[in-house]
């Protein structure tokens, strides 16, 4: 049992009674991101699922302000954002981009590239729930190989997930953490370090999605545990250009004993038609991923 | 005559309940066993991955636990992550459990 | 003191917004508009403009900029052209749906394909329908007296103002300006009051998903509609005909420059033959008319100066007596005819005007157009009116068929 889970800021700033769906994993990190966000921060917000559970005008179920943009321009809104309060004196806020994988790896990458390489002080926060599942699962650069889309009804997708942790990676910016919602306090400590951090700040969040994924709402946190065991998604951060495992995915890297795929990818209706030959892919994807981390974190 | 708001944009102001009581959306629901729940138990705060864990944050730490069934949503993943299988889901209307 | 300088008309646009003191400048090069963004590079790094600069990697990201920096209550400048504008498009939408008072000149270039960097109006003109007050400039001392209108404008209806002005012909030509001092700017334009402030202080959720219905707030209060918030913007952008007249009167005031008018007149007190226009090919239009004065024909100009919001009472007022109509315009609404004709016609119907009216289309991608061939034209179009059948047409201007 965690015992740090009392030092967990005790307000929540995600109101009850929201729009989110039933076991939302957004839903659950986004509980903990704005807790270690908290106060002086203001948040920016393209058309997304975030957008819903923000709620329909006039009422919203966030108590942190937020200013939504259009869906390419997240990562502009918040340099505008920056900018604005930096020209009226306003230097204590933190400016948080909050955005889903198709805002950020697909429609949002030029501003964001745009941002990071300008150094904007803010934080982008890519919530990856590998598809457009705001307009009802279709496919986006981030979903992974073999999963079944609205726009990959029959044959899936036939590429591997972009690797968009790289490519900010390239930006050299100040600060870049993976996180997931099956470990909310690291989650937590993540975001509470980068607030603290000055400079461009990239925070991605592996956020399953019940409908989209084909799984029971109750098994989010299940899934999102899965995904670090078998090393689908890794725990890790960089800051000052050195890269390091956390939390379990630290672990997992020390003893050596990730699961295989299969045992996260047979709980998933998205995977149903993966063929024998995609998954033996796929395996070979994470295997070769999990290597490049393991030299990076001993370089 | 209504009072009517004066904005010349769309501003929302925070409130619970922006998609009304969620309660409403459960087909099932969980139901504590406080003499398994560890805090109960052990009669002080302790575990609370319940809290933890829910997505919609309707779950309060103390002792006993509670949920506010006006908003829980009913996805179970408390029942699913509690180490002492204290909750479970029963269907909604079953209310002997 | 106001001081006269010889200078461009990007170099004009520049000074307006530092008199301004913009407090944030994003924007991204594109030809004809860059020297703006340069010059105001010069007045940023150097410290003779105390502002934030966003160097964007596009245009969209620097409309975008302006919306949110103009959120937190910063006064904000950008400038474009062309596909720039063109790549704004939906970021326009947005600042207006915000109500807020973003200034922007647009040096007005034709739009591709093919690529062409000259001058036409095609890339204001198919941003009508985005709720921007759309300005057009006739020269140079125009673009620094507009731009500085401009914000006492947008700051007062909360929409947006596009300030136009002709790519080459006035932004890159050099033409004696008189720049106000800054103490007269200042006691122009007061600092900026956000109507939405959007602080680290006061939750709010700005813009987010709206119903087509109306629907309660948590206390109670009756909110807008989807339907609503656009009437309110309709309303705003037909309220800003009077604040242009009063702003523009109070500028004049100070300057002794005349802006009381959505339009700007040329002899035609006594004219039967009126030529409407806007930006430099009305200015044009004047040397045409000076000369069918000296063959007696009794023409005059008519300047459009406000496009959005459309100044249809000064319009009927200004067109009641014409005998001719020849509206000069350098877009084209394909399929159909002029953009600003349709929109003169428009204004005509039903006041009992049915003067016969010609259409030249202009200048498209730079095509040059000369007074004389304006003054060619305006007899061609009077000679064949005669005729019952040529009252209502559309002619392309210098262009081989």
């Amino acid at each position: 049992m965690p015992e740090n889970i009392f030092k967990v800021n005790e307000e929540e700033y995600m109101l009850p009674g929201n729009r989110a769906c039933q076991g939302c994993g957004l839903s659950l990190a986004y509980r903990y991101a704005l807790k270690a966000l908290r106060e002086d921060t203001i948040l920016t917000i393209p058309a997304s699922c975030l957008t819903v559970l923000h709620g329909l005008y006039p009422t919203t179920s966030v108590t942190i302000p937020c200013l939504n943009c259009t869906f390419a321009s997240t990562a502009a809104s918040a340099a505008g954002l920056v900018a604005g309060l930096t020209a009226t004196g306003k230097t204590n806020t933190t400016v948080v981009a909050f955005a889903g994988d198709g805002g950020t790896y697909d429609i949002g990458i030029q501003a964001l590239s745009g941002a990071a390489e300008r150094g904007t002080d803010f934080i982008f926060v890519c919530y990856d729930n590998e598809g457009y599942m705001n307009t009802g699962t279709q496919r986006s650069s981030a979903t992974p190989m073999g999963a079944l889309t609205t726009t990959t009804p029959i044959l899936t997708k036939e590429q591997n997930k972009k690797d968009m942790l790289k490519i900010m990676e390239a930006h050299d910016i100040a600060y870049i953490a993976t996180t997931s919602p099956a470990y909310p306090l690291d989650l937590y400590d993540k975001f509470v370090k980068a607030k603290r951090i000055r400079g461009t700040r990239y925070m991605q969040i592996h956020v399953p999605c019940p409908p989209g994924w084909g799984y029971p709402p109750r098994d989010t946190v299940k899934i999102a545990r899965l995904a670090i065991e078998t090393g689908v998604f890794v725990l890790f951060e960089v800051e000052n250009g050195k890269f390091r495992f956390t939390g379990r995915s630290k672990s997992l890297a020390e003893k050596g004993n990730r699961l295989p795929l299969i045992n996260y990818i047979e709980r998933q209706d998205r995977f149903k038609k993966m063929s024998v030959e995609q998954l033996s892919r796929f395996q070979k994807f994470i295997d070769n991923k999990w290597h490049e981390y393991i030299k990076k974190a001993e370089a | 005559m209504e009072k009517r708001d004066k904005n010349i944009s769309a501003m929302s102001t925070p409130a619970i309940g922006e998609a009304g009581k969620t309660g409403d959306w459960r087909d099932m629901k969980p139901v504590i066993d406080h003499s398994k729940c560890i805090p109960s138990v052990k009669k002080r705060a302790a575990c609370y991955l319940c809290w933890l864990y829910c997505p919609e944050g309707v779950i309060k730490t103390g002792i006993p636990v509670e949920i506010d069934m006006d908003y829980c949503k009913g996805c179970g993943v408390c029942a699913e992550e509690c180490p002492a299988k204290a909750i479970t889901m029963i269907n909604e209307g079953d209310d002997n459990g | 003191m106001a001081e006269t300088i010889i200078m461009t008309g990007n170099t004009a646009a520049a000074i307006a917004a530092k008199l301004c003191q913009v407090q944030v400048v994003a924007a991204y090069p594109i030809t004809p508009q860059t020297s703006i963004i340069e010059t105001l590079s010069q007045f940023i790094e150097s410290g003779a403009l105390k502002a934030e600069y966003v160097r964007v990697e596009s245009e969209h990201s620097a409309m975008t900029v302006c919306i949110s920096a103009s959120t937190v209550g910063a006064r904000v400048f950008t400038s474009t052209s062309s596909h720039g504008l063109l790549y704004m498009h939906e970021q326009l939408h947005w600042a207006a749906g915000s109500r807020l008072p973003v200034v922007m000149c647009c040096v007005n270039r034709g739009v591709g394909a093919p690529w062409s960097i000259f001058n036409d109006q095609q890339d204001s003109i198919a941003q009508r329908d985005t709720g921007w007050i759309q300005l057009y400039c006739r020269d140079n001392q125009e673009i620094i007296d507009t731009v500085i209108q401009a914000y006492r404008i947008a700051e007062e209806v909360y929409a947006p103002v596009m300030v136009c002005y002709d790519g080459f012909v006035l932004s890159h030509t050099m033409m004696p300006v008189c720049v106000p001092d800054t103490e007269t700017v200042n006691s122009f334009l007061p600092p900026y009051k956000p109507h939405t402030f959007l602080s680290a202080e006061k939750p709010r959720n700005i813009n987010p998903v709206i119903f087509p219905g109306m629907r309660h707030n948590s206390e109670g209060v009756l909110c807008d509609g989807y339907m609503e918030m656009r009437y309110k913007l309709q309303e705003a952008l037909e309220k800003a005909r009077d604040v242009i007249v009063s702003v523009g009167m109070q500028y004049a005031k100070l300057t002794g420059r005349d802006y009381s008018e959505l339009l700007w007149r040329y002899k035609t007190e006594d004219a039967e033959i009126l030529l409407t226009g806007m930006g430099s090919i009305a200015t044009e239009a004047t040397v045409a008319v000076d000369q069918l004065r000296q063959e007696g024909i009794k023409a005059g100009v008519v300047g459009i100066r406000a496009y959005r919001p459309f100044p249809r009472k000064a319009i009927q007022e200004a067109l009641k007596n014409a005998k001719a109509l020849i509206v000069l315009e350098k877009d084209i609404s394909y399929g159909f005819e002029g953009a600003l004709c349709s929109d003169i016609k428009a204004a005509l119907y039903g006041t009992g005007l049915n003067a016969p009216l010609h259409n030249y289309i202009a200048g498209l991608g730079g095509r040059d157009v000369k007074a004389r061939e304006i003054y060619e034209a305006v007899k061609t179009s009077l000679e064949d009116m005669k005729s019952k059948k040529a009252q209502n047409k559309t002619i392309w201007i210098n262009c081989r068929r």
